[in-house]
C-alpha cells in the first residue's frame, strides 16, 4: 500500500488537535495532517451548545460550537490539511498510522504523532448497577448527542445519577425542553461537577442534588419504569433501609469520563492507572518516543480552555522535537496525601514547567508543596481545592536542587 | 382462511431455528412463530457461548447423546452456515482431593458418553495452556469449543428463510386447537364432537389427518404439524397441545462481561468442578470469540420467566467465586452484565438436570412434536435435536427431499478481521466499509447496513447489535448508538417514537425536540 | 441578612459571603475578582441568565441549529423566551452570529446562531 510521509499526524480534530495543529504551523512545521472521524471537526464541542467556553482563552463566553469554530477557522486560514470522515484504526510504535475512510484505507508514516482522541463516558456496565435492562438509560453525553444533534427527545420524567458537569447541563437542557428532572444523586459526599453548574443548572430550576446517594436498582422490563435510590455510608456501600423508589422513564448517567486510549495501547504507550491516560514528560511525550498526547486523552479536563492551552504547550515541544530532539526526562514526580495525580509525571529539570493536578477530596485553606530532597521548591496556598477543578502550578527550573524525584504534597495550616 | 402450513414451529430460538432449517431440507411449507420481535431473544442469546463436549450429562440420556453428537458434527454446520467458532479445549479446575475424585468421575462419565481425549492434568499443563487460571490440577477436555450463539442461531434462521421458511415475529401463541380441514374451512374437534356441523364447514374435501389452528397475537395460522420449540414457554405450549404434565422452573443465571484488554489472559474456558445439584455448572470464565471474557452464571430459581435483573448479592458472589479460578478479575474491567433464564424441568430442591423431553404423543396431540425443558446443553445439541424431530415426524409420514435446498449461508463480512490489503479492497468495492460506525469494535457502516438489510434484517437496536457486534464494546454504544438509530429509522422508515431498543414497548425516544 | 452564593460568571465559581438588606448589598467577600461583587448585587436585585437551545432548520446538513442569547435576560423570563425559541424556524445556510430573533420579547437580547449549518446538497 502507498504510505504517505508526514512530519506530524494529529489523531482527533477536537479542541486539542486543532489547537496543537495551529500552534505547530505557527512554529514553522509545514507537513501537518489532522485525521478526524466525524464529518466536521470540533470534537465533542459540536454537541456542547451551552455557553461558558472561552473565558480563559478568549475573554468572552461562547458556546461549544462557537469555540470550536474559532480554531477550525484558524486551521483553515493557516492552510493545515485535515481529512475528515477518517477513523484511525491502527497505530504502531514506529508511528505508522492507518485510517479507514470512504476514499480507501489511508496509511501515513509520521515523524511525530499527536494523540488528541478525547475521552468516553463511563457506562452502566462499568458501574454494575443492579436491576433490569430497559431502554431509557442513557449516558449524559449520548443523551446530549440525541437532543442537540439528532433532534430526538430521550424522555420526560428524569432521574440523574452522578453530578458530573454534563449531567447537570443535561438536567437544565431537559428541563427547558419540558421534561421533569426530579433529582440528581451523587454517590460521593461532594459534587463531581463545578460549583457554577450546581448553581445555574440545578438551583435555578429547583432540581435537588442529593450527595452520598446512589441508584441501587433499575426497574422496567421494556422501558424504564422506576429506580431505587439508597443512601451510602463512608465506604460508598448502600445503607439498608434507606431505599426510596422514584418512578421515572429516563435515567441519565453522568458518572465519569475515561480517556480513550485504545490506539495508545496499540502503539505500546504506558498508561497511568490514576489518570487512565499516558504517562508523559514535560514535552507531553509518552513512553513511546515521537508519540505525544494532550487534552482529555491525557487526563480529563473540566474546561476546554485548558485543553487548548495544554495542546499549545505540546505543540511547542513537538516543534522542538522535530528540530533538535528533546532532553530526556528522568526526574519522576510522585504524589502524596490528597493529590490525586500530576501531569506531567516526569520532567527533565531543564526548563520551567506547569504541573496540572487534582485533589482526591475537597479541601479548604490548604497548601500545595512541591518538594525535592526535603527542600520545598514551590509552595502555593489554595482557599479551596475541589476534585471537580483541575489546578495548575508552575515549577521554574531554577528552583530544582538535584536530579532526584519530586513529590507534590498537600498540607493544611 | 389464512394460508395453511405443513409445519408451524413455535419459537425462534436456537432450537426452533435449527428445526426450521432442517425441515427446509424437505418439501414442506414452514412457518416460524416467535413472540419476540427477533430471532435469538431469550435463552439462546443469554448463555456461556460454549460448545460443550458432553461429559456433564448422564450416560444414556438424550442430553449426553445429542451434546456429544452436536459437538462432533458442529464443523459441518459451521462450514455450511459460516459460524465462527474455535476449538479451544476447556479446563475444569480442581483444588482439593474431593475435587480430584469428582473430576475422575466426570472423566469416566465422559468416556462412557463416547468423548475422546479427556484426561486429568496437573498444574504444569494448566501453566502451559492458561497460566493465569487458578487450580492445582484439572480435567482437560480438548473438544470443547467457543462459538457465537448469535451467529449460530441467525445462521440457521437466515438459511431456513432463504430456503423458504417464513418467520412471523411479535406472534405470541395464545391458543392451539386441533381439528380437521374441510376444503377451505377448519372445524375444531370440539365442534365436530358436539355435532355442530355448519353447512359451510361440511363443504369441501375432508382432510383425514387433521391439523391445527394456532392463534397468535398477530392473527390465526393453520397447519398440519406443530413443533413446540418454545423454550421458556414450552410447558405452556405443551398444555395448549393437550399435553398437560410439564411445569418449567425458571432458573436465572447472571453474568459479567469483561473488557477485551484482558483477552490475552484467558485463552480457553475455565470451569470449577461442578456441583450438579445446583442445576448449573458453577461460576466459570469463558473467553468469547471477540476477546471479551464472560464470568458466570449464577443459578437462582425465580418466579418470573422474563426477569433478567442483575442483583447486588449475585454480582458480589460472581466476583468472589470467579476470582477463585481467575484471580485477575477487576471491577474496572467490567463493561456490562446480563442474565439468562434456564427453562428447567428439574424443580428447585431437586436440582440437577432433567433430561430433554422430545416426544410425539399421538393420542393427545397427533402431528405434533413436543420439546420441553431444552436447557443446557441445548445450544450444542440444537442440530441433533432437529434431526430427532424429523425422525419422529418420519415415523408418521414420509418426507420428500427438497431438491432446491441450499445449505450455504454467509455471514456479514467483518472488516476488523481482515488484513489491510483486504480492507482496502473491501472499501474500494463498497465505500461503506470505510465508514467506521462503532469505534470500539471497528464495525463499519457496510456491516450495520447488512445487519439491517439482510435476510430477517434487524429492526431494533439489539437486533443490530446481535448481528454485527456494533455497540458491544467498552463504550456500550455511547458513541455509535445515535448513528445506528438514525440508520435504522432511515432504512426501515420507523418513526422516532416507534423505534425500540429490544422488546415491544422499549422505546428510545419520546419524540422530536423540535417538530417540523 | 447573610447568605453564601456561588458566582457563575466564570469557571472559578467563587464562593462568596453576602450581607444584604432587602435588595441592597451591604458587603461581599470571597470573590477573587471585582466582577463577583457586581454579580452579587445583580443577583440580589434581579438575577440575570443566558440560555442555550436549538432551532429547527430546514434544508441543512443537520436538523437543528444551536442558538444562545446574545446577552443575559432576567431569570424569570426564561420560560417565555423558550416558548419563542421553540417557534423559530431557520433556513440553511445559517452562520454563527446570525440573528434568528432580534430583541426577543422586547428584551435587550437577541437569539443568535452558534453554529454554521451548510445547505444540504
Amino acid at each position: 500500500m502507498n504510505v504517505i510521509q508526514k512530519q506530524v499526524i494529529i489523531i482527533g480534530g477536537g479542541p486539542g488537535g486543532l489547537a496543537a495543529a495551529a500552534e505547530l504551523k505557527k512554529k514553522g512545521v509545514e507537513q501537518i495532517l489532522i485525521l478526524e472521524r466525524e464529518h466536521t471537526p470540533g470534537g465533542i464541542l459540536r454537541q456542547c451548545i451551552h455557553d461558558g467556553f472561552g473565558l480563559t482563552r478568549f475573554g468572552e463566553t461562547l458556546s461549544g460550537p462557537e469555540y470550536a469554530q474559532r480554531f477550525i477557522d484558524q486551521v483553515h486560514e493557516l492552510g493545515i490539511e485535515i481529512v475528515t470522515d477518517a477513523t484511525v484504526i491502527g497505530l504502531t510504535e514506529d508511528r505508522l498510522v492507518t485510517a479507514a475512510s470512504r476514499n480507501g484505507l489511508l496509511q501515513y508514516q509520521a515523524d511525530a504523532v499527536i494523540l488528541t482522541m478525547g475521552c468516553r463516558e463511563r457506562t452502566r456496565g462499568a458501574l454494575s448497577i443492579p436491576g433490569e435492562r430497559p431502554s431509557g438509560v442513557f449516558t449524559a453525553g449520548t443523551a446530549q448527542a440525541y437532543i442537540n444533534l439528532k433532534n430526538k427527545m430521550v424522555g420526560k420524567n428524569v432521574i440523574i445519577l452522578g453530578s458530573g458537569d454534563i449531567g447537570m447541563i443535561m438536567a437544565r437542557r431537559m428541563t427547558l425542553e419540558g421534561a421533569h428532572v426530579q433529582a440528581v444523586f451523587e454517590i460521593q459526599p461532594y459534587p463531581s461537577g463545578l460549583p457554577r453548574n450546581i448553581e445555574q443548572c440545578l438551583n435555578d430550576y429547583h432540581i435537588p442534588l442529593y450527595l452520598s446517594h446512589t441508584v441501587t436498582n433499575i426497574k422496567g422490563h421494556n422501558r424504564l419504569e422506576a429506580v431505587t435510590v439508597s443512601q451510602v455510608d463512608e465506604h460508598l456501600k448502600s445503607i439498608p433501609g434507606t431505599e426510596k423508589e422514584y418512578a421515572c422513564d429516563t435515567l441519565i448517567l453522568s458518572v465519569g469520563l475515561i480517556p480513550e486510549n485504545e490506539l495508545s495501547l496499540m502503539a505500546g504507550v504506558t498508561l497511568d492507572p490514576r489518570t487512565k491516560g499516558a504517562v508523559v514528560d514535560e514535552a507531553y511525550q509518552t513512553s513511546v518516543p515521537g508519540i505525544f498526547a494532550a487534552g482529555n486523552v491525557l487526563h480529563v479536563h473540566d474546561l476546554v480552555d485548558f485543553v487548548s492551552l495544554e495542546a499549545e504547550r505540546l505543540a511547542d515541544s513537538v516543534a522542538a522535537y522535530l528540530e533538535h530532539g528533546l532532553t530526556p526526562a528522568e526526574i519522576s514526580i510522585e504524589t502524596e496525601g490528597l493529590i490525586g495525580y500530576t501531569v506531567p509525571q516526569k520532567i527533565s529539570g531543564t526548563r520551567d514547567v506547569t504541573l496540572s493536578f487534582r485533589p482526591r477530596k475537597p479541601m479548604r485553606d490548604c497548601w500545595v508543596e512541591i518538594r525535592q530532597d526535603d527542600t520545598c521548591l514551590v509552595r502555593k496556598k489554595y482557599s479551596r481545592l475541589l476534585p471537580a477543578e483541575m489546578e495548575n502550578i508552575s515549577l521554574p527550573a531554577d528552583k530544582l536542587v538535584s536530579k532526584s524525584r519530586i513529590k507534590v504534597v498537600t498540607s493544611i495550616e | 382462511m389464512n394460508p395453511r402450513y405443513d409445519v408451524l414451529v413455535i419459537g425462534a430460538g436456537v432450537v426452533g431455528c435449527s428445526v426450521a432449517r432442517e425441515l427446509s431440507r424437505y418439501r414442506l411449507s414452514i412457518g416460524v412463530l416467535e413472540k419476540g420481535p427477533d430471532v435469538c431473544m431469550e435463552t439462546s442469546s443469554r448463555n456461556s457461548a460454549v460448545l460443550h463436549a458432553g461429559y456433564n450429562n448422564k450416560t444414556g440420556s438424550l442430553m449426553a447423546k445429542f451434546c456429544v453428537e452436536g459437538n462432533r458434527t458442529f464443523d459441518q454446520a459451521a462450514k455450511e452456515l459460516d459460524i465462527p467458532y474455535r476449538r479451544t479445549g476447556k479446563l475444569v479446575v480442581g483444588f482439593t482431593d474431593e475435587d480430584r475424585e469428582k473430576l475422575e468421575g466426570l472423566k469416566e462419565q465422559g468416556e462412557r458418553n463416547g468423548i475422546e481425549g479427556i484426561k486429568i492434568v496437573e498444574r504444569d499443563f494448566i501453566d502451559r495452556k492458561a497460566p493465569y487460571v487458578g487450580g492445582n490440577f484439572a480435567m482437560w477436555s480438548p473438544t470443547t469449543a467457543i462459538l457465537s450463539p448469535f451467529q449460530f442461531t441467525f445462521g440457521m434462521a437466515e438459511n431456513a428463510a432463504s430456503n423458504g421458511a417464513r418467520f412471523f415475529f411479535d406472534s405470541e401463541v395464545t391458543g392451539i386447537t386441533h381439528g380437521h380441514f374441510h376444503g377451505s374451512s377448519f372445524v375444531p374437534d370440539f365442534q365436530a364432537q358436539a355435532g355442530e356441523k355448519s353447512s359451510e364447514a361440511a363443504s369441501g374435501a375432508y382432510d383425514p389427518d387433521g391439523g391445527y389452528l394456532v392463534e397468535t397475537k398477530s392473527g390465526q395460522f393453520f397447519c398440519r404439524w406443530v413443533i413446540n420449540c418454545a423454550g421458556l414457554g414450552s410447558d405452556k405450549i405443551s398444555s395448549m397441545l393437550g399435553i398437560d404434565e410439564y411445569t418449567l422452573y425458571p432458573c436465572r443465571g447472571e453474568y459479567f462481561i469483561l473488557d477485551r484488554n484482558l483477552s490475552h489472559m484467558l485463552p480457553l474456558p475455565a470451569y470449577p468442578v461442578p456441583n450438579i445439584k445446583t442445576g448449573g455448572l458453577g461460576i466459570h470464565l469463558t473467553p468469547t470469540l471477540d476477546g471479551n471474557i464472560m464470568v458466570g452464571p449464577s443459578t437462582e430459581y425465580i418466579d418470573s420467566r422474563e426477569d433478567y435483573s442483575a442483583t447486588q448479592a449475585v454480582m458480589d458472589m460472581l466476583i468472589e467465586d470467579g476470582g477463585r479460578i481467575f484471580p485477575y478479575l477487576k471491577k474496572e474491567s467490567f463493561i456490562r452484565n446480563f442474565a439468562g433464564i434456564r427453562p428447567k424441568l428439574a424443580p428447585p430442591g431437586v436440582g440437577g438436570f432433567h433430561d430433554f423431553v422430545i416426544e410425539r404423543r399421538d393420542s393427545l396431540a397427533p402431528h405434533a412434536v413436543n420439546l420441553v425443558g431444552i436447557e443446557s446443553p441445548g445450544l450444542t445439541s440444537a442440530v441433533p435435536i432437529a434431526h430427532e424431530v424429523i425422525r419422529l415426524m418420519k415415523e408418521v409420514e414420509p418426507l420428500a427431499e427438497n431438491p432446491d435446498f441450499n445449505p450455504i449461508r454467509r455471514r456479514i463480512v467483518t472488516f476488523r478481521d481482515k488484513s489491510p490489503e483486504e480492507q482496502a479492497r473491501l472499501i474500494a468495492e463498497n465505500p461503506d466499509y470505510g465508514d467506521i460506525i462503532c469505534r470500539c469494535e471497528t464495525i463499519t457502516k457496510a456491516e450495520v447496513l447488512a445487519a439491517i438489510r439482510g435476510p430477517l434484517g434487524a429492526k431494533t437496536v439489539t437486533g443490530v447489535k446481535y448481528r454485527c457486534r456494533a455497540m458491544m464494546g467498552r463504550c456500550q454504544g455511547g458513541y455509535c448508538q445515535p448513528k445506528i438509530t438514525e440508520l435504522l429509522m432511515e432504512e426501515k422508515g420507523i418513526r422516532p417514537e416507534d423505534l425500540t431498543y429490544e422488546r415491544r414497548g422499549s422505546y428510545l425516544f419520546t419524540g422530536e425536540v423540535r417538530e417540523k | 441578612m447573610n447568605r453564601t452564593m456561588t458566582c457563575i460568571l466564570c469557571p472559578n465559581g467563587c464562593e462568596m459571603n453576602l450581607e444584604y438588606e432587602e435588595k441592597e448589598l451591604i458587603s461581599v467577600s470571597g470573590n477573587r475578582c471585582p466582577k463577583g461583587a457586581g454579580y452579587a448585587e445583580q443577583e440580589i436585585k434581579n438575577p440575570m441568565r443566558s440560555i442555550a437551545s436549538s432551532v429547527l432548520v430546514e434544508g441543512g446538513d443537520l436538523p437543528l441549529c444551536s442558538v444562545r442569547l446574545s446577552a443575559p435576560i432576567p431569570r424569570e423570563r426564561i420560560p417565555e423566551v423558550m416558548t419563542e425559541i421553540r417557534k423559530l424556524h431557520a433556513f440553511a445556510p445559517v452562520h454563527i452570529g446570525d440573528v434568528l430573533l432580534p430583541h426577543v420579547l422586547g428584551l435587550d437580547s437577541d437569539v443568535i446562531a452558534t453554529r454554521n449549518i451548510e445547505k444540504q446538497n
